[in-house]
C-alpha cells in the first residue's frame, strides 16, 4: 500500500469496494480509479496498441493516454476506453485493462515489441496499400492486437439528457484563475456558469495545499470560493463538466457526467454566452529519453497530484527527469513525504542557483546538464553533449521506482483554437499562447501562459469584472523544447497511447512528409483520445529539430472537437428509441390498434396499412378489403393528406400561379384534381382543390408533401408575389378525414347527413353540412375509381362520426381499409402517387395527365420548363400498365428492357400489387415512348437476374364504375 | 424544489387570424381584446388571448365551442376584411407547465433564453422542442403555456414527463 | 450552432431556421432557354460574402435575405 496515513482530499470514512482486472481492492470516496489503483500498488494499468508494451498511469488528468480501462457497471453498461485519471471511484465498480492478450502480465503480443522494426510509422499504410489482399491475411491479426478497447454490444440503458442554457459569463476550468472569474462575474450580477472537468472544483490548487492566497493557505481560500459561488442565485456550478467543444457566437457544448447513481448518466449541455472566460490551465510536458514510456515513468505534476489530493505516494525512490524548473518542487514535496530521491537529472547544464541550494539543502544529488536512458530496475544518467546526445562513457546508474518528468509547459489553448482564435508562437512561455481572438473571449491563468498564482488571481478577476487583463507573469523556466528533443534517443515514444517514437517522426520527415498535418496523420501522433495533448508539442518539436526549422516555422495542427471523448449516449440524449423522432398518429389510430390493424410507417405518422382478421395474411386481407369497396362500401382513414386553407381576395389568382390547372373557373360548391410542379417543370406534389367560396378554398396535399407544399406556397407569396392579398393555414391536423368509397358509399352516409340535399352534391363537388351531427365539409371524391366521399371533421369528432359511418353502414357490409389497398385500387385505375410514380423527373404529360394544364393561363410554377426541348422530346419516359406474362407480381423497381440480356434499361417498375378485381398481378411503370409501345412486351429484369415478360397496356386497368376523377 | 406540474388543458377554441395591424384591430371590439398585441408577445382579457406570433400571424385563444360563433360575430365586423380567419382548433392541443423550475425543463428541449428578463410573462413565440414545433406563452413568473400540433403531443408529452422526473 | 439574426425576433437560433438558397435569383417572366437555365441551376457559389434567403420557420415563419460570409459563418450587412 502507497496510502500516506494523514492528509488528502479523500474521505478515510467511507471505504469503497472495486475490483481491476478481477483483483478486489479498495479505495475512498474523493479517489479517482487511478488515485485508487496506485495508492493499491498497482502500477501496470494498460499495453500499449502497436507494441503492447505495459504501461502506468503517466498524468492525473483528462491528457491520461495509457490508464484506459473498460468500466463494467453491469447490465449493458460496459464502456470502454474510460481514462482511470478521470474516473471517480464508486462501491462495486468493475474495472478490466484493455489490449492485452491473454493477460496484463504477459502479454503475447508484446513479442511484436521485440520486432520493433518491423512496424515503422505508416506501417498500416504500407501494409494496406499492397500488395493487394495480403491484407487479407493480416487483418485479423491486426486488428485483434490493434485499436482501443472493445466496442459494447448490448443497449446502453442508462438515460442522457439535453440542457439549452444561456448565461452572460461561461468560465471554464475551476482553477484559481477560473474562480477568480466566476467571483468576479457574480459580483456583477451576471448570470454565471463556472464548469470544470473535475469532480471537484480548484484545478492546480488541488495538488498545492502549500500555497497561500490573500494571506490564506489555498485550501481555505478554495473552500470559501466555492462556498461563495454554490450559494450564489446566479451561478451554476457544473462539476465533472467538460466543455468540449466551441461553437460559433459563443456556443459551446458540455458533457457532464452525473455522480454514479444518478438518474441520468450525463447531459449534454449546450451553452450560449455573452462572454467566454478561458481557464483551462496547462498539460506537462514529457522528456524524450529510452524507457519513458515505462510504468513507473510520470509527469512530475501528476507525481505532486497524487501526494497532496489523493495521499498516495506514487513510489519509494525517484528520480526526477527535468528540463524545467516546475518538476524541482514536487520532488521535494515527495522527500519531505517520505520517498527517497535519488537524484535530480536536468538536462540543463545550469538549472537556476535557489534551486541548486535547495536540493542541496535537502542532500538530493543533482546531475546538471545530463540526460537519462532506462535500465531494467532503474535509469542511467550520462552527460548530454552539445548536440544532444548522451555521453554513454560516463554513466551512472540510479536504482529507482518511480522516474518523474518534467518537461515544461503546454497552454490548453483548445478550445480557444476551437473558437477560431488565433495562436501565436512565445519564445519566452516556449509554446503557442492564445492570440486574437475571434468571438467576445479571453483566456486567463496557465492557459494565456502564466504561472504565478497571485498573477493568476489578478488576470481570474480583471476577466470576471470584463476590464482589460494585466499583463502575463512567468516566473518558472526552462529548457527550449525544441533544444531538449535533439539528439534525443530514437526509441523514446512521443505518442505512448498510439506508440509513437522520436524515430517513426524523423522517419516520416525523410519520407518526404513537411506539413505538421501531414506527418500527424501518418505517425498517427496526437490522433486518438490524445488529441494533442501530449503529444503535439513534442513531436512538433522532433519534426522542427529534423527539418532544422523553428517550431513556429512548422506550425501546429489544427484543434478540432471534441477536447475530450464523449460517449455517444450523450450526444443523442433523449432521442433514442421510442423518443427518436415524433410518432404522429391520426385521430383514427386508437381505433385501429384496437382492430388489430397492422401499420406502416409514412415519414412520421403510422397508418393503417390492413386490416386483417383471423386467418388471414396480408394478401387475404387486402384482396377482401378491396372487393368490399369494388362490391359495396368501405371506409378508410385518410386524415394524414396535408390540407391547407387558402383565404384572401386574391385566393384564385394565387392558386392559379401555384397550381398547372385552370382554377379561376372553378365554382364555389366543386374541386379539382391539381397538379403542382417545381420551376424545373417535375412533378412536385398533387392534391384536391376545394372551392368553398369566392376568396376561400381547401387545399389538400399528399401525406409526405404536407409541410413542403406550405412551405413553397409560402415561399412563393412572400417573395415573388408579395401583392396578392392571400393567407395560408395549416389544417391538416384540425381535420380528421373519413373516405367512404365504393358503389353504396352514398346510400352510407346519406342518413347521417343533414343540411344539405346529398344527391345533389355533384361528383367532384365540396358543401358545407353536418355529418352524424357534427360540422363537416364534405367532399364528394375519392382516389379509388368509385363513387366516394371524404368527410372532414374536426380531429376531435372523427372517432365518434367514424363510428356513426361504420354503424350505418353495416347493413352495406362497409369494410375499413388500409394504406395498402388503397395503393391497389388507385393503381387498378392507373392513379399516380407522387414518389412513386414520380421521382422528380417526371412531367405531367410523363404520366399522361398534360390535359390538366390550363392552357390560356400565362404563367405557373414550372410552365416556362415544359417548354424546353429536353421536355418535348420524344422518346421521354411515360406511364404504362404492365402486364406480367407469368402471373407473379414483378418487384417494385425492376428494371424494363427490349429483351432478356439487354443492357439498356428503357425504364422501370413503379408499382406492383396482385390486383383482387382483375384476379391477376398488375403493375405500373415508366417506359420510354410506352405509349407507342402499347400492345407490345418488355421484360423486367429482377434483382434475382430473372428477365420476365410484361405485356404493356394502358395504365388505367379498369375503366371508373362511377364518375369518380382521378382524387 | 417544490415539483414542476404539466398538465393538458382541456379543449378550447383556436382561430387562426392573419391579417395586418389595422385590419386586426378593427377586430378587438368583436373579440374582446386589443388586438393586435406588438410582436411575440400575448394580449388577453378573460378566457381570451391573442397571441402575435409573426408580423401578420395572431393565434386566437378562446373558450370551447366559440369557433362558430366568433368566426361569424368577426366576419360580421363592418369593414374588417381583408383577413383571413381558420378554426384549427381541433388541430393543437394545449399544455401548462407550471413551477419554479419550468424554464428548466422547458430548456431540456428548446434552444430559447427563458430567463424572465429575456421571456417574460406576456411573452409568446413559436419555438421548437425536441423535434417538435411549439407555440410558447409565458403566462406567469413559473407558469408557460405550451401548444402543440395534435399529433406531436404524445411524443412532446413523453419527452416533458421523462424530463420532468430527471429534474426532481 | 448559429444565432441568425431574422429581422422580425431578433437573434434566434439556428434550428428554428431553414436555408431557402441563394438570394437575388430573379424569376424571369420571358427567358430564352439559356437564361431559364440559369435561373434554375447557376448559383455563384462565393467563398467570401454570400447573400442567402432564410425562413424562420419554427418562428414567425417569414423569409428574408442575410448576407453571410461563408468562411467565418458571420453574418454581415450588405456590401
Amino acid at each position: 500500500m502507497s496510502r500516506l496515513p494523514t492528509g488528502g482530499r479523500i474521505d478515510r470514512s467511507r471505504p469503497l469496494q472495486f475490483s481491476f482486472d478481477g483483483r478486489q481492492l479498495e479505495g475512498f470516496a474523493g479517489d479517482t480509479l487511478a488515485s485508487a489503483l496506485l495508492a493499491n500498488g498497482v502500477t501496470v494499468v494498460g499495453r500499449g496498441t502497436k507494441y503492447h508494451r505495459p504501461r502506468g498511469i503517466l498524468t492525473a488528468g483528462p491528457e491520461e493516454p495509457n490508464a484506459l480501462v473498460e468500466i463494467d457497471r453491469g447490465g449493458g453498461r460496459r464502456e470502454p476506453n474510460t481514462r482511470a485519471t478521470m474516473q471517480p471511484l464508486f462501491d462495486g465498480l468493475v474495472a478490466r485493462s484493455q489490449n492485452r492478450f491473454p493477460s496484463l502480465r504477459f502479454d503475447a503480443a508484446a513479442l511484436a515489441g521485440l520486432a520493433a522494426p518491423l512496424l515503422p510509422a505508416g506501417f498500416y499504410y504500407k501494409t494496406f496499400l499492397s500488395p493487394r489482399g495480403w491484407h487479407h491475411l493480416w487483418e485479423p491479426v491486426l486488428r485483434r492486437l490493434a485499436g482501443l478497447g472493445r466496442a459494447p454490444d448490448a443497449p446502453d440503458p442508462d438515460r442522457y439528457a439535453n440542457r439549452y442554457a444561456h448565461c452572460d459569463v461561461l468560465v471554464v476550468g475551476a482553477g484559481p484563475a477560473g474562480l477568480a472569474a466566476a467571483l468576479a462575474a457574480a459580483e456583477t450580477g451576471e448570470r454565471v456558469i463556472l464548469c470544470d472537468e473535475q469532480a471537484e472544483p480548484g484545478g492546480w490548487l488541488l495538488s498545492d495545499p502549500q500555497e497561500s492566497i490573500d494571506g490564506q493557505p489555498a485550501w481555505t481560500w478554495l473552500d470559501d470560493a466555492v462556498a461563495t459561488l454554490r450559494a450564489h442565485p446566479r451561478v451554476r456550478v457544473l462539476t465533472s463538466t467538460t466543455a468540449f467543444h466551441y461553437g460559433l457566437q459563443n456556443f459551446l457544448a458540455l458533457a457532464e457526467i452525473l455522480p454514479e447513481g444518478s438518474r441520468l448518466r450525463e447531459r449534454l449541455w449546450q451553452i450560449r454566452a455573452k462572454r467566454v472566460v478561458l481557464a483551462t490551465g496547462a498539460i506537462e510536458r514529457k522528456l524524450l529519453f529510452h524507457g519513458n514510456d515505462r510504468p513507473g515513468a510520470m509527469f512530475a505534476s501528476a507525481a505532486r497530484t497524487w501526494l497532496n489530493r489523493y495521499a498516495v505516494l506514487p513510489g519509494r525512490r525517484a528520480v526526477l527527469a527535468a528540463s524545467h524548473d516546475s518538476g524541482w518542487q514536487s520532488v521535494f514535496q515527495l522527500q519531505d513525504a517520505g520517498a527517497e530521491i535519488a537524484a535530480i537529472v536536468d538536462w540543463r547544464a545550469a538549472p537556476p542557483p535557489p534551486l541548486l541550494e535547495e536540493a542541496a539543502r535537502r542532500g538530493i544529488e543533482v546531475l546538471a546538464g545530463h540526460g537519462v536512458t532506462a535500465l531494467p530496475d532503474g535509469m542511467l544518467a550520462m552527460p548530454r553533449a552539445a548536440d544532444g546526445t548522451l555521453i554513454r562513457n560516463r554513466t551512472r546508474t540510479l536504482f529507482c521506482d518511480l522516474v518523474l518528468m518534467a518537461g515544461g509547459w503546454t497552454p490548453t489553448v483548445h478550445l480557444f483554437s476551437q473558437s477560431r482564435g488565433r495562436l501565436r508562437w512565445d519564445d519566452a512561455a516556449d509554446a503557442f499562447l492564445p492570440g486574437e481572438p475571434a468571438q467576445n473571449v479571453v483566456c486567463i491563468g496557465a492557459c494565456r501562459g502564466t504561472d504565478d498564482l497571485a498573477a493568476c488571481i489578478a488576470e481570474g478577476q480583471a476577466a470576471g469584472a470584463g476590464t482589460s487583463l494585466p499583463p502575463r507573469v512567468q516566473r518558472a523556466g526552462g529548457l527550449a523544447v525544441r533544444a531538449a528533443v535533439t539528439g534525443a534517443d530514437g526509441r523514446s515514444f512521443v505518442d505512448p497511447q498510439n506508440d509513437v517514437t522520436a524515430d517513426d517522426i524523423r522517419l516520416a520527415v525523410r519520407e518526404g512528409f513537411r506539413s505538421i498535418e501531414h506527418v500527424k496523420r501518418y505517425t498517427t501522433t496526437g490522433m486518438a483520445t490524445d488529441q494533442g495533448k501530449i503529444a503535439n508539442m513534442v513531436g512538433l518539436a522532433v519534426v522542427a529539430d529534423t527539418l532544422e526549422r523553428a517550431i513556429p516555422e512548422v506550425g501546429i495542427t489544427t484543434f478540432r472537437g471534441p477536447y475530450t471523448p464523449v460517449s455517444f449516449g450523450t450526444l443523442a440524449g433523449r432521442h433514442r428509441g421510442v423518443l427518436f423522432e415524433p410518432i404522429r398518429t391520426p385521430p383514427l389510430h386508437d381505433w385501429a390498434a384496437a382492430q388489430g390493424a397492422v401499420f406502416e410507417p409514412v415519414g412520421l405518422w403510422q397508418r393503417a396499412r390492413y386490416f386483417p382478421r383471423p386467418g388471414e395474411d396480408m394478401q387475404a386481407a387486402v384482396a377482401r378489403e378491396c372487393r368490399a369497396v369494388r362490391g359495396a362500401a368501405g371506409i378508410f382513414d385518410a386524415s394524414t393528406l396535408g390540407k391547407i386553407e387558402v383565404v384572401g381576395p386574391d385566393a384564385t389568382t394565387f392558386l392559379e400561379r401555384i397550381y398547372v390547372n385552370a382554377l379561376a373557373n372553378l365554382a364555389p360548391g366543386r374541386c379539382r384534381y391539381a397538379l403542382l410542379l417545381r420551376e424545373d417543370g417535375c412533378i412536385a406534389d398533387d392534391g384536391i382543390i376545394g372551392r368553398l367560396a369566392a376568396d376561400r378554398f381547401h387545399v389538400t396535399t399528399t401525406t409526405g408533401g404536407a409541410a413542403s407544399v406550405l412551405h413553397m406556397m409560402e415561399d412563393y407569396l412572400q417573395t415573388e408575389w408579395p401583392d396578392l392579398r392571400v393567407w395560408l393555414t395549416s389544417t391538416t391536423e384540425h381535420w380528421g378525414v373519413i373516405a367512404v368509397q365504393g358503389p353504396r358509399s352514398g346510400e352510407v352516409i346519406a342518413p347521417l347527413v343533414e343540411g344539405i340535399d346529398l344527391a345533389a352534391l355533384p361528383p367532384m363537388g365540396v358543401a358545407c353540412c353536418t355529418v352524424a351531427g357534427i360540422g363537416a365539409r364534405l367532399f364528394s371524391v375519392g382516389f379509388t375509381g368509385e363513387r366516394g366521399f371524404e368527410i372532414n371533421v374536426p380531429a376531435g369528432h372523427a372517432p365518434a362520426v367514424w363510428q356513426a359511418v361504420l354503424q350505418a353502414g353495416a347493413p352495406h357490409g362497409i369494410t375499413p381499409y388500409g394504406t395498402e389497398a388503397m395503393h391497389v385500387l388507385r393503381a387498378e385505375r392507373g392513379y399516380i402517387i407522387v414518389g412513386q410514380e414520380t421521382d422528380g423527373t417526371v412531367t405531367p404529360d410523363d404520366v399522361g395527365l398534360g390535359r390538366l394544364i390550363g392552357k390560356k393561363k400565362a404563367d405557373f410554377i414550372g410552365k416556362r420548363s415544359l417548354d424546353r426541348p429536353d421536355m418535348r422530346t420524344t422518346g421521354r419516359r411515360q406511364l404504362v400498365g404492365l402486364l406480367p406474362i407469368d402471373a407473379t407480381v414483378p418487384e417494385e423497381g425492376a428494371q424494363l428492357v427490349i429483351a432478356p440480356g439487354s443492357a439498356t434499361p428503357l425504364g422501370h417498375i413503379t408499382s406492383a400489387y396482385a390486383s383482387p378485381t382483375l384476379g391477376r398481378p398488375i403493375a405500373l411503370g415508366l417506359l420510354q415512348s410506352g405509349r407507342v409501345r402499347i400492345g407490345t412486351s418488355v421484360f423486367a429484369l429482377g434483382s434475382t437476374g430473372t428477365a420476365a415478360p410484361v405485356k404493356v397496356v394502358s395504365p388505367m386497368f379498369t375503366q371508373p364504375a362511377g364518375e369518380g376523377e382521378n382524387g | 424544489m417544490a415539483e414542476t406540474i404539466i398538465e393538458t388543458l382541456p379543449p378550447g377554441t383556436r382561430l387562426a387570424l392573419r391579417a395586418a395591424p389595422e385590419p386586426a384591430a378593427r377586430l378587438s371590439g368583436a373579440f374582446g381584446v386589443v388586438l393586435p398585441p406588438p410582436l411575440l408577445t400575448a394580449a388577453h382579457g378573460g378566457k381570451r388571448a391573442a397571441l402575435r406570433l409573426g408580423p401578420d400571424d395572431i393565434l386566437l385563444l378562446a373558450e370551447e365551442g366559440a369557433a362558430a360563433s366568433l368566426l361569424q360575430a368577426l366576419a360580421a365586423v363592418p369593414g374588417a376584411g381583408p383577413v383571413s380567419l381558420t378554426d384549427i382548433s381541433h388541430g393543437q392541443i394545449a399544455l401548462r407547465i407550471t413551477g419554479p423550475q419550468a424554464g428548466e425543463l422547458l430548456n431540456e428541449g428548446c434552444p430559447l433564453d427563458l430567463d424572465p428578463a429575456t421571456f417574460p410573462p406576456g411573452a409568446c413565440t413559436r419555438t421548437l422542442f425536441g423535434k417538435a414545433g411549439i407555440v410558447l406563452w409565458r403566462t406567469g413568473a413559473a407558469v408557460f403555456h405550451v401548444e402543440v400540433a395534435r399529433s406531436f403531443a404524445p411524443y412532446l408529452r413523453a419527452l416533458l414527463d421523462e424530463a420532468a422526473a430527471d429534474l426532481a | 450552432m448559429l444565432l441568425i439574426p431574422c429581422p422580425h425576433c431578433g437573434d434566434r437560433p439556428e434550428i428554428e431556421f431553414r436555408n431557402c438558397g441563394e438570394a437575388g435569383i430573379v424569376r424571369p417572366t420571358a427567358a430564352d432557354d439559356a437564361a431559364w437555365t440559369a435561373f434554375l441551376y447557376l448559383r455563384s457559389n462565393p467563398r467570401g460574402l454570400h447573400a442567402e434567403r432564410w425562413r424562420h420557420v419554427h418562428g414567425c415563419g417569414r423569409f428574408f435575405t442575410l448576407h453571410r460570409h461563408t468562411v467565418s459563418d458571420r453574418f454581415e450587412s450588405a456590401p
